[in-house]
């Protein structure tokens, strides 16, 4: 078995106790997936397992064995940055760039649950087939990802943006 | 008076720091003062300057592609965890680390028993370049002043092996007593503080006298409790000894302090310890000097290994200080006027021996209105506990929300529009020290705010709005933060012959956009496009002594490019000798356009950086400017403003209050970068929001042991707490600061937990005085 990360194969490590995101940040120098608190709270360790955000930090690195992982480092395709790292560019939705790419995982994520139908606490009409992404629905999928420097705004502005024209397309 | 006589006047007054000197500075000449002449960029208006450019290191951001301090590898490297302290006060009576030395993988356990014998953390204001948190010293005894106070660090090949090994070392304490709580600290006693050196205590006037006589009077009690800045990058820092030479990737907002402090403690030169720091995860005030990096110093040369450090999340709120709680009396007296005839402000603020570092709670007040008396004076009390330390807004954050309710209850009271109340108080001069404004629109930026706010659609009867089960109210607040420039700034900056510029200057990237403005600052004083421009920052071994620190970077930064600027001017001049366009000119009488000089008023005089440098046969010019002394703050009373306005709803179910709307009008001097600046004001004015609504440091008064030390329990905003915020401003240069700007990392958080509060009063009658304003207080 092996670890699909990005698209390469990787052993599982022999340490049971090494959690994803350190299997990423200190074993395979992937540190695109940032520690902001090592114990889910924070959302700076999101990444995408099979499609679905997960917080590496909560994740056991043996847990995601046969299974394929996507890091921000896998975004961007032969250098080209994805829709989303654009817009966050364009509407500033950063200062610092630590929570960046939890922020823009966690955001793709949301976006396919959304497409999937999945509702959220806010959604009002619980048996549509994909939710409007209101910006109230994006704030609260959101919510996961803390922000201290308060980018909110221009997260919620560069994940509109991106879905909005993905939705019209 | 003769010119050598005006010289020396004027050599005199430029020399001088303090003392009877301070009033030749205020009295004299502006044009003897940094700033008294205009900087030329301040008219120049089709630049870069004040255009929306994203940020440089936007596509490394964006990619995690940009490095921090935890993100260096290194050959041989080992992880540090920390043990910490379980007691406040008292002693190690033993410390058994044979287990954890036998676990797998570690290669050290260091205890006060065998860490290398260092000098004590310098403390702020200790010495000019002094970066510590607090003066204590580090692992070098079994004295415990706090709990949570490391007393181990286990290094082991991975983190997972060190944390292990850390949980099988064995701490038995002898305890004495201590003082845990702020009502206990009070109880012992409290003395005057101390702030920069000079006490917090101003008094004009007999203030009580007159608030007793006033028509109108208000006197109530605010508190606001601990704060932890909370970065969402964890501190960190990965640390070798290289030769004689201590190498250090850090999570720093004051580089070349770090350098000179780190070589203190271990008994080198400043340059011998090389910090780099090219981007920070945030700092607020926190990316300092504090344990950790010591100790992965201290325990890199016992094991001859590169050291990783990075605090747990826990790790932060036992060793970072964060802002302390404060105690404070706001008492105004006013005619029906509304006109102050008193404003008595005073207090106390909880510190700790180690750093008596009191929340200087009264700086706004120190500025912002006229009154006919004054009292202002904050007190210190010891508590057993960490070392507090600044947090955005050191003072005005916490200041202004007792401040700011104050005036909101007393135009209440008054039954006047509470615009209109401040309006009445504006000063005209500073109220304290007598110095004229360098600039000030602030009424300015309330008409606009308050216009696009529409805060006439604000019923001033508490209570009277409602929909549903939500009561909905509206409040302002006067927000409020200094210019500073501190001493020590300095840059080089060198052209080469193809028409590019690079600056080098040990400043910060916490996510300000610094790079990114100056780059745009930059390239128009030297008339060179965006891509001819380099600024290399984040490293203690190029020039200037910058504090990402009081919102000054940005003036420092600026003042330090006039200088070097000036420098390259008169060698370029110099250069360009009798057959240029240019012969006979002044540096002063020109300026950069198109890749070259020209004289200002006579464009087409011109050669071009390329053609002055061949001609000289040079393939390079480099220059060190080092900024003015920054006596620009004693000549002129330089501060920024913000109108801020809140809209609440109330739940009169739950008690809970949402911020449905919130707008900062800002009167800041000119915005350099428009799109990087709606930023900083969110951000400020978010972590403003955390602050009058959620967040909360929390001390086991039994045991002094913070009890809420994760993003779990310690709330700050997530996406769905922040509505979108609307930013605007008067953008009026300063015409007596570099670039006309004025820093604006801080203003966002002053004044918006009495926007917020005096909102919730309006939705609901309630006043509450008590920070955060959580459910229970509402119900």
């Amino acid at each position: 078995m092996a670890i699909t990360i990005n698209g390469t194969a990787y052993s599982p490590p022999q340490d049971a106790r090494v959690s994803l995101l350190d299997l990423l940040r200190e074993r395979l120098g992937l540190s695109g997936t940032k520690k902001g608190c090592d114990q889910g709270a924070c959302g700076a360790c999101t990444v995408l397992v099979d499609g679905e955000r997960i917080l590496s930090c909560l994740t056991l690195a043996v847990q995601v064995d046969g299974r394929a992982v996507t890091t921000i480092e896998g975004l961007s395709e032969d250098g080209a940055l994805h829709p989303l790292q654009q817009a966050f560019i364009v509407h500033d939705g950063f200062q610092c760039g630590y929570c960046t790419p939890g922020q823009i995982c966690s955001a793709i994520g949301m976006a396919a649950e959304v497409r999937r139908g999945v509702p959220s606490v806010v959604t009002a009409d619980l048996g549509a087939d994909a939710p409007v992404l209101s910006d109230d629905e994006l704030r609260e999928r959101m919510s996961g990802n803390l922000c201290r420097c308060g980018a909110y705004n221009g997260i919620i502005d560069a994940i509109r943006e991106t879905y909005a024209t993905e939705a019209a397309e | 008076m003769s010119d050598n006589k005006l010289a020396d006047a004027k050599a005199a007054v430029q020399g001088a720091v303090q003392g009877v000197m301070m009033k030749a500075i205020a009295v004299a000449p502006d044009s003897w003062i940094p700033g008294g002449v205009p900087d030329p960029l301040i008219v120049h208006q089709h630049g870069h300057v004040g255009r929306s450019l994203s940020r440089i290191d936007g596509p490394l951001k964006v990619r995690g592609a940009a490095p921090f301090a935890a993100e260096f590898p290194m050959d041989g490297m080992v992880y540090a965890a920390v043990l910490f302290s379980t007691i406040a006060r008292g002693r190690i009576a033993t410390i058994d680390a044979q287990a954890a030395e036998a676990a797998e993988g570690v290669a050290l356990v260091m205890t006060y028993k065998n860490a290398p014998r260092m000098k004590p953390m310098p403390g702020f204001g200790s010495n000019a370049k002094a970066a510590g948190g607090a003066s204590l010293p580090v692992m070098q005894d079994p004295e415990i002043h706090w709990n949570g106070q490391p007393i181990a660090v286990v290094l082991a090949e991975t983190q997972e092996q060190a944390d292990h090994a850390t949980s099988l070392i064995d701490v038995t304490y002898e305890v004495a007593p201590s003082v845990t709580s702020f009502a206990e600290a009070k109880g012992v006693g409290v003395e005057p503080g101390l702030f920069m050196g000079s006490p917090l205590k101003i008094e004009i006037g007999d203030a009580e006298a007159a608030l007793a006589a006033a028509p109108h009077r208000i006197d109530a009690v605010y508190e606001t409790p601990y704060h932890t800045h909370n970065p969402i990058e964890l501190h960190a820092a990965t640390v070798a000894w290289q030769g004689d030479t201590l190498r250090i990737h850090d999570a720093s907002q004051a580089v070349a302090h770090m350098a000179w402090s780190m070589g203190h403690m271990f008994g080198i030169g400043e340059d011998q310890v090389h910090v780099t720091s090219p981007f920070v995860g945030g700092g607020f005030g926190s990316k300092t000097l504090w344990q950790h990096q010591v100790l992965a110093a201290a325990a890199a040369k016992l094991v001859g290994r590169p050291v990783r450090i990075m605090l747990s999340r826990e790790g932060v709120y036992r060793v970072v200080g964060g802002r302390s709680l404060t105690e404070q009396r706001v008492a105004i007296g006013a005619g029906a006027d509304g006109v102050f005839a008193a404003i008595v402000h005073t207090g106390i603020s909880a510190t700790t021996r180690s750093n008596a570092f009191p929340e200087p709670f009264i700086l706004p007040t120190m500025s912002v209105y006229g009154a006919g008396s004054f009292k202002l004076e904050v007190d210190i009390a010891y508590v057993d506990m960490l070392a507090n330390t600044f947090m955005r807004a050191p003072g005005e954050a916490v200041g202004t929300f007792a401040l700011e309710c104050a005036i909101d209850e007393l135009a209440h009271q008054i039954g006047m529009d509470p615009i209109e109340i401040r309006h009445r108080n504006e000063p005209d001069k500073d109220p304290v020290k007598g110095l004229p404004h360098s600039q000030l629109d602030i009424a300015k930026a309330y008409a606009q705010g308050a216009e696009a706010f529409g805060w006439n659609k604000r019923k001033a009867v508490p209570g009277s709005r409602r929909e549903g089960e939500w009561l909905i109210g509206m409040g302002v607040a006067t927000g409020t933060y200094p210019y500073h420039r501190m001493p020590g700034g300095a840059a080089r900056m060198t052209l080469t012959r193809d028409g590019h510029a690079t600056i080098e200057i040990a400043a910060h990237e916490m996510g300000m956009g610094t790079a990114t403005a100056h780059t745009q600052v930059t390239a128009d004083r030297l008339g060179l496009g965006l891509d001819q421009v380099t600024f290399r920052y984040g490293d203690s071994l190029m020039p200037g002594v910058v504090l990402a620190g009081g919102s000054q970077q940005t003036a420092s930064i600026g003042a330090s490019i006039i200088a070097a600027h000036a420098l390259l001017v008169t060698e370029l001049l110099q250069l360009a000798g009798n057959d240029s366009p240019l012969a006979g000119l002044k540096p002063d009488e020109v300026g950069g356009r198109d890749g070259g000089l020209c004289k200002l008023d006579e464009p087409e005089r011109f050669e071009s950086y390329a053609s002055i440098l061949s001609r000289a046969q040079r393939n390079e010019i480099s220059v060190l400017g080092e900024a003015a002394k920054p006596l620009e703050l004693q000549h002129w009373s330089m501060h920024s403003h913000g109108a801020m306005f809140c809209e609440v709803k109330v739940s009169t179910v739950t008690g809970e209050t949402r911020v449905s709307r919130f707008l900062g009008s800002f009167d800041c001097g000119r915005i350099l970068n428009p799109k990087t600046a709606m930023s900083q004001f969110r951000g400020g004015i978010i972590m403003g929001l955390g602050l009058a609504l959620t967040e909360e440091t929390l001390l086991d008064t039994r045991s002094g042991r913070i009890m809420n030390p994760s993003l779990s329990d310690y709330h700050v905003p997530v996406h769905m707490d922040v509505p979108e915020i609307d930013v605007i401003w008067t953008d009026i240069p300063d015409p007596h600061t570099p670039m006309g700007a004025r820093g604006i990392g801080e203003i966002g958080i002053t004044g918006v937990g009495a926007a917020v509060a005096n909102a919730v009063f309006n939705a609901t009658g309630k006043r509450i005085r008590s920070l955060p304003i959580t459910l229970d207080k509402l119900l």
